[in-house]
């Protein structure tokens, strides 16, 4: 029996306790893991300090309020609110454009599909792969399908006959749609994440009163859900605002004389604008403190969108919490 | 106890047949239910009168929380379930295409083991119910609300804080609200797994004083680990092991003088 086992166990008496010794060791990894974190704080301190210091001089009223009328190479006649503008709007379209797809397709895998079905498989697997597909790409299926395919067709039912080309050409429509197709899985795997995060528990308690599967849905599953969304959107947000590859054949300019009227115009862009700065100035040194502050502009531009996003978050999260 | 319904209750073997009783209001005969290939439930057979509390007993994967599952169709959430035999409620195969899975579990309600109040103020909790029922009026919500919680013994802790969120309710007044919940809809049964497996001492026996009361007015059916939880509380108790309901008879005979080994060995704590 076990008291007789335990009994025969008398406790052995040892002497003192060992003297405690430096832990090298852990010093040691203190020290190289804390080397790792400073590297990378220093060189985002140099950048953003950097950008800071070339640019924050050429940032005036005049720069960022008005657009370019006759040299946009030039820091004291350049404007860009054209490309300020085009940005804010095209990743604003992006975001209503991405928000129902993402969220009704995680939906759909993970309250309706069957979790471990091969078909639920495949759809999960393209969706990571989706997220690996290099930006460019996501530009020229953007051209091919959405310009050219999407937008000739409704340029083919619309405008029969005329041979007009409104929608089939590059347009912020379109760049805001192959966008959207690129932040897709962002915005599903978020909104996975944030169902399966709300315990079965809940949606047993609610079928168990009688509630349909909509019913569950739509009023327990979802308000629960939608901080988990809007953390997607806001990822989303955070990788769209700087991206050019994807809007590069699919609606960004290089010079437009005024702001997008119609959602079938193309539109000036600040990270296109940044590349054009730095590659087809005809002065370079001329134009280097311009590209410091469009540089600038365009980090504080994507701050500012995300912060929007976070504070629409944070207002949704109280608003919840006061209903709760 | 209160008058127990004409019913058989002297089965011995397992998966004897027995014709439903005079006032059987579950009456299940030769169920067996399988996950994939593994079979949860072997060819039970039984039946559950009406207005008294019946106990659901057994070792842990004995199938008794599979069984009470069955009642209001919660097995349907699960892929690969597959159920032989029948489930009647007011002589009604429950199984059958015709009947309406949202109906039953309006007249079948539930309380789960965890304490699952949806994170909304007390007052919606309990409406939640009501207002898929179709019911809209303020007065009269107001008025179920309130007899729900009374009849769950919350209303005197929570009359003045409806509007606060359920979840900052105590592990055991978050159960009564549950019940409140389940209620609020008028089930005819209320089915309870484990109900108070996550509770202190006092909690539990405020749940249990709760289960008598609310035996004048609805049929309940209690899965419970804790035997002497069923010995208070019940009726009728159903032992089960291995998928198989060994023994089943009024509580006291069961506890007392149980005609099986190995209902014996279990209430006697020689095993499970």
């Amino acid at each position: 029996m076990m008291s007789e086992a335990r009994g025969q166990r008398a406790p052995a008496r040892r002497g003192l306790f060992r003297a405690a010794q430096y832990d090298w060791l852990s010093f040691l990894c203190t020290g190289v893991t804390g080397l790792a974190t400073l590297l990378i704080i220093s060189i985002l301190a140099v950048i953003l300090g950097v950008i800071l210091i070339n640019g924050l001089p050429h940032v005036s009223w005049r720069f960022i309020t008005t657009g370019t009328a006759s040299d946009m190479f030039d820091v004291n006649k350049a404007g860009i609110l054209p490309m300020i503008f085009g940005t804010t709007a095209r990743v604003i379209l992006m975001t209503i454009f991405v928000l129902p797809a993402g969220v009704l397709t995680a939906i759909y895998l993970t309250e309706y599909a069957r979790m471990h079905s091969p078909f639920t498989r495949v759809i999960r697997g393209a969706v990571n792969n989706l997220a690996g597909v290099p930006s460019i790409v996501f530009g020229l299926f953007g051209a091919g399908f959405f310009v050219r395919f999407i937008g000739k067709g409704m340029d083919g039912l619309l405008y029969s006959g005329k041979g007009a080309i409104v929608w089939g050409q590059p347009a912020i429509l379109w760049a805001s749609a192959t966008l959207a197709v690129m932040t897709l899985p962002v915005v599903i795997v978020a909104t996975e994440e944030a169902l399966r995060a709300i315990p079965q528990g809940l949606r047993e308690a609610s079928l168990a009163l009688g509630a349909s599967k909509l019913e569950t849905i739509v009023k327990i599953v979802m308000p629960q859900a939608i901080p988990g969304i809007m953390t997607g959107a806001i990822l989303a947000i955070s990788r769209a605002a700087g991206e050019v590859a994807p809007i590069l054949f699919t609606g960004a300019a290089y010079y437009m004389a005024g702001l997008p009227k119609s959602l079938h115009d193309q539109f000036m862009d600040l990270g296109y604008h940044v590349f054009i700065l730095s590659t087809q100035s005809p002065n370079v040194d001329k134009t280097r403190p311009l590209l410091y502050a469009t540089v600038l502009v365009l980090l504080c531009l994507t701050f500012m969108l995300n912060i929007v996003a976070i504070f629409v978050r944070a207002r949704m999260r109280k608003k919840m919490r006061l209903l709760n | 106890m209160a008058e127990i319904p004409l019913q058989k209750v002297s089965l011995r073997a397992p998966g004897a047949n027995k014709g439903p009783a005079a006032a059987a209001l579950i009456d299940v005969q030769g169920l067996s239910l399988f996950y994939g290939a593994n079979q949860a439930l072997r060819n039970i057979s039984f039946s559950i009168g009406e207005k008294v509390v019946t106990a659901f007993i057994g070792p842990s994967g004995c199938g008794k929380s599979t069984l009470l599952r069955c009642f209001n169709r919660m097995n349907d959430l699960i892929d690969n379930v597959r159920i032989e035999g029948t489930v009647r409620i007011a002589a009604q195969d429950i199984n059958s295409p015709e009947v309406d899975v949202i109906e039953l579990r309006k007249r079948v309600g539930m309380v789960f083991q965890k304490s699952n109040p949806f994170p909304k103020t007390i007052y919606e909790n309990v409406a939640y119910g009501l207002r898929l029922q179709g019911v809209t009026r303020k007065a009269e919500l107001d008025a179920i609300i309130e007899e729900s919680l009374r009849q769950a013994a919350l209303w005197d802790e929570v009359k003045d804080r409806l509007n606060t969120s359920g979840l900052g309710l105590s592990g055991g007044q978050q159960q009564r609200l549950c019940i409140a919940r389940a209620i609020a809809i008028r089930p005819e049964i209320i089915l309870m797994d484990e109900p108070a497996s996550a509770l202190d001492p006092l909690a539990t026996a405020r749940v249990e004083e709760l289960i008598l009361e609310l035996k004048k007015d609805f049929t309940i059916v209690i899965v419970t680990h804790n035997m002497q939880q069923a010995a208070r509380i019940s009726d009728y108790t159903a032992f089960f092991y291995l998928g198989q309901l060994i023994e089943y008879g009024p509580t006291n005979a069961i506890f007392t003088h149980p005609s099986n080994k190995q209902t014996e060995d279990y209430v006697t704590g020689r095993f499970g």
